[in-house]
């Protein structure tokens, strides 16, 4: 799992922006509460502007700290964006599987990303809710798909193609956006590619530790020790070298004056 | 359906321009008669100062407001109440302008008076203050209980045991069903009946469309569904804009209409609660103000000088939910709607100022307000020497924060741009939010309830500045860590409001709400135990709401307000400097009334520093 409570040995440790973009309701957040908290609502209230989390993750040679940036779906918040993707490693974009609107508004985001992002930013496309499908109705980790599983995990259970999916022609099966049209697009674009559930759990995590991967370690600033936190906001284990590593960057970038002590 | 005409209060029309009489529902008897009803105009609400003086500058005319003793307060009232106004206030005391059925009626006309026959005034008892010599306070509030009818009443029962407004005829479950979704409509549409059915089965409607009749948002029932019963309420709107007139309410059986229409919007609220037209549009401003609060005033107007016809529900996605946690709190009951003021964490005044200084401290440079909040009640607030708060705008900040998930269930730190129309209705601020948990046992922080979490909000207008008010917020918690402020925060949340026993041993009050008119901040007793449930709750509020409205009635200069039901006796007593709203079992001694509602008077006089935020720190 992602909790550095393994670390005995002091690992290097480094900070990852990553922000989270995409359509509405498309499970952004939620991907977001399952990867910090390991939770799920069945009802999740729409965001509204943007919520800041963070989260370690532990990696063989090294911790990543993710903060991450959860913006709002929705089109009133749009033009906020780039204040979130400027200084930005990575990207979630998000789409829901069984929106096809949404993957469509998701290539408008990696577009923007693109242009405007920094340069070296890793992005994953991100299928989520594959629950509602048939090949997501199990826990299983091989109904996600990865970038270089994705065609055999097509074929998980009942055998249900491309095909098939696409026309919803199997009872239960909500899914409108085939992982074939998905991983072609993330293939061309050199997208990292999953199929998710926030709901279940499957692949979520895997997202996470694939960008900490994928990050080029040149472009990883370490930041002092390991940190013992959970990477909460509460009180009782938010240190206050967390803040300054924070502060530094920030008052960096903005030229802003820091805070007036 | 009988309509009426209010002309605006605000003085926009003149009296005259109402034309029908005020014409009641055929079915309540002889209610008619009270000599106000022609008139047909609603009572406004007191004059209220529009900001919160604590925040604001102009602190020279409310020094003077400062009590110094009760009765100093009382003399003045007294003295300028002439005779006419008494004899005119004595006529409006009744529950007019509450949108009451019939049963409503019948419950409080089955009061016991020696007026009975002046039926509309039975169902309040009201004594004059006396023009004489005030005296002591006791002394005043003894006249006045001798003036007053004997209360005793036949089959009397326990405090609130049964509703006293047919409108709160209602259990647990009825409430909460109140705020169920009356589901969608489905493929076939043959469920179309069933919903209409639960869509008329809620107590309380608002609803808000355009002048073209266009549906933005209905707390219940999608624009489907009632699309009908919108276009009826924009044909009866528009038939009185045609004839250049403005529709402000109307009746139909037991149900109330109240229409607020600010630019090209109409918002309507529908309510069969116990609440007057007021109290119904004050809630309508507030819904306004969400909607001022997402796109701002001049995208609004822009919206629709572009486009009369412009669907609104579109740029107001998101912001639904704001508007039903506004409009559910409304139903549930909200004190601080009622009194349009601001509740306050109660805590030593050197704790106050030590938080104060701690938030002074650490400002960041392009801060503008900052406040630091407990499950809705303010701790402490810094601002600029030139700029006051709006309690309209921070009653949408606390809706956001608190009430509405949105924020909350977010987990971690939040940055939202938002307007606050009560400080620019033409710009955003943006709002930094973070959670504080000061619980020791972090491990069932969710059960962490919402009177419990402490909120850190930082306003700036500078829309990059979320890391400048995290590095704030983090030297703000160090600070208030190693000075103990967090300690003394969680104890004063733990220990809770004090019940009415804790500061007046033995007293026969129930329960009280405080207005401090010049802080335009209110302190309340706990409602536990006895008003814990929704029902109970909302039961309480209802007498609040009428005891509010009688008081607050147009061209009465009630000072003080005695009104004896089967389940309760309410009491309410305003002065210039404060409100005070108190309520009781049936049966109680009008003496033991008076004389603990002084007491309660004293206590918070005493304990004035502690209870609301005088002066706040300002930078
Ligand atoms: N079945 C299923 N539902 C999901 C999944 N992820 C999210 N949802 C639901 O989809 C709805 C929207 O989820 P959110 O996480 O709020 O979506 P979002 O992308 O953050 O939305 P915005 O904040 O408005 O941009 C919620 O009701 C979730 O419970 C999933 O993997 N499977
Ligand atoms: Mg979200």
């Amino acid at each position: 799992m992602s909790e550095a409570a393994s670390a005995n040995a002091p690992k290097p440790s480094s900070s990852v922006k990553l922000v989270l973009l995409g359509e509405a309701a498309v499970g952004k957040s939620s991907l977001v509460l399952r990867f910090v908290n390991n939770d799920f609502q069945e009802n999740k209230e729409p965001t509204i502007g943007a919520a800041f989390l963070t989260q370690k993750c532990s990696l063989p040679t090294r911790t990543i700290k993710f903060e991450i940036w959860d913006t709002a779906g929705q089109e009133r918040f749009a033009s906020l964006a780039p204040m979130y993707y400027r200084n930005a490693q990575a990207a979630l974009v998000v789409y829901d599987v069984t929106k096809p609107s949404s993957l469509t508004k998701a290539k408008h985001w990696v577009a923007e990303l693109q242009r405007q992002a920094s340069p070296g930013i890793v992005i994953a496309l991100v299928g989520n809710k594959l629950d509602l499908t048939n090949d997501g109705g199990d826990v299983s980790e091989a109904a996600g798909a990865a970038q270089d599983e994705s065609e055999s995990a097509q074929n998980g259970e009942e055998g249900a193609g491309e095909e098939d999916e696409v026309q919803d022609a199997v009872s239960g099966d909500a899914r409108k956006v085939s992982t074939r049209e998905a991983t072609g697009y993330a293939e061309e674009e050199g997208l990292l590619f999953f199929e998710t559930s926030a709901k279940t759990g499957t692949n979520v995590v895997d997202v996470f530790t694939a960008i900490a991967n994928a990050i080029p370690e040149s472009s990883l600033k370490t930041g002092r020790g390991t940190g013992a936190g959970t990477g909460q906001t509460s009180l009782g284990n938010r240190s206050a070298e967390d803040s300054r590593v924070n502060l530094g960057d920030r008052n960096a970038a903005t030229a802003k004056e820091g805070c007036a002590c | 359906m009988n309509t009426q005409q209010d002309p605006e209060t605000d003085g926009q029309q003149p009296v005259e321009t109402s034309k029908q009489p005020y014409l009641s529902s055929p079915s309540i008897p002889d209610h008619d008669g009270r000599s106000d009803s022609s008139e047909g105009e609603r009572p406004p609400l007191p004059p209220r100062p529009n900001t919160l003086s604590l925040l604001s500058d102009e602190t020279g005319s409310r020094t003077a407001l400062q009590a110094e003793a009760t009765t100093a307060i009382s003399r003045t009232d007294i003295e300028t109440q002439s005779p006419e106004a008494a004899d005119s206030a004595y006529s409006t005391l009744a529950v007019r302008g509450l949108g009451q059925g019939p049963k409503a009626r019948a419950s409080l006309s089955q009061l016991a008076s020696p007026r009975g026959s002046e039926a509309g005034d039975s169902a309040s008892i009201r004594s004059s203050i006396p023009n004489g010599d005030p005296g002591e306070v006791e002394a005043l509030f003894m006249d006045f209980a001798s003036t007053a009818p004997g209360s005793q009443r036949q089959g009397a029962t326990g405090l609130l045991d049964f509703p006293e407004f047919a409108a709160d005829d209602i259990d647990d479950d009825g409430i909460l069903s109140e705020f169920e979704a009356v589901g969608e409509l489905n493929e076939e549409g043959d469920n179309e009946g069933l919903l209409l059915q639960r869509w008329k089965a809620k107590r309380k409607h608002y609803v808000i469309l355009s002048a073209a009749g266009k549906p933005i948002w209905t707390r219940h029932g999608d624009g489907g569904l009632i699309s009908g019963y919108v276009g009826v309420i924009q044909t009866i709107i528009s038939f009185y804009e045609d004839a250049n007139d403005h529709l402000r309410g109307f009746s139909a059986g037991d149900t109330r209409f109240v229409v607020l229409t600010r630019g090209s919007l109409h918002l309507v609220a529908i309510s069969r609660m116990m609440e007057s037209d007021n109290q119904l549009r004050l809630q309508l401003e507030a819904l306004y103000m969400q909607i001022l609060s997402t796109l701002t005033l001049p995208s609004l107007t822009h919206l629709f000088s572009v486009r009369p016809s412009t669907d609104l529900s579109r740029p107001l996605q998101g912001s639904e939910t704001l508007l039903s946690s506004l409009a559910d709190s409304f139903t549930r009951g909200s004190p601080s709607t009622l009194l349009s003021a601001l509740e306050c964490l109660k805590i030593r005044k050197q704790h106050r100022h030590a938080i104060n200084n701690a938030l002074l401290k650490t400002k960041a440079s392009s801060l503008l307000y900052g406040l630091l909040v407990a499950g809705g009640r303010l701790v402490s607030v810094v601002r600029p020497k030139k700029h006051s708060l709006h309690p309209g705008d921070l009653q949408l900040l606390f809706n956001m924060v608190f009430e509405a998930d949105g924020v909350k269930a977010g987990g971690g730190e939040s940055w939202i741009p938002v307007c606050l129309p009560g400080f620019n209705s033409s710009g955003y601020l943006y709002m930094y939010v973070s959670f504080l948990d000061i619980r020791d046992d972090i491990e069932n922080s969710a059960e962490i309830t919402k009177d419990e979490s402490v909120a850190i909000v930082l306003i700036s207008p500078d829309k990059e500045a979320f890391f400048e008010m995290q590095a704030m917020r983090d030297a703000l918690v160090e600070q208030m860590e190693r000075n103990g402020s967090l300690k003394e925060i969680k104890t004063a949340i733990d220990i809770g409001r004090p019940a009415t026993t804790d500061i007046v041993p033995g007293t026969v009050l129930h329960h009280f709400l405080y207005k401090s008119r010049a802080n335009v901040q209110f302190t309340m007793s706990s409602y536990a135990p006895e008003f814990s449930s929704v029902t109970r709750r909302r039961r309480l509020m209802s007498m609040y709401n009428n005891l509010h409205a009688s008081i607050h009635a147009k061209n009465t200069h009630v000072k003080v307000h005695h009104c004896v039901s089967r389940s309760a006796t309410s009491f309410g007593w305003v002065t210039p400097v404060f409100e005070l709203y108190c309520i009781a079992d049936p049966n109680t001694n009008r003496n033991a009334l008076a004389q603990s509602a002084s007491k309660i008077a004293q206590w918070v006089q005493r304990e004035e520093e502690r209870l609301f935020i005088i002066g706040g720190a300002v930078f």
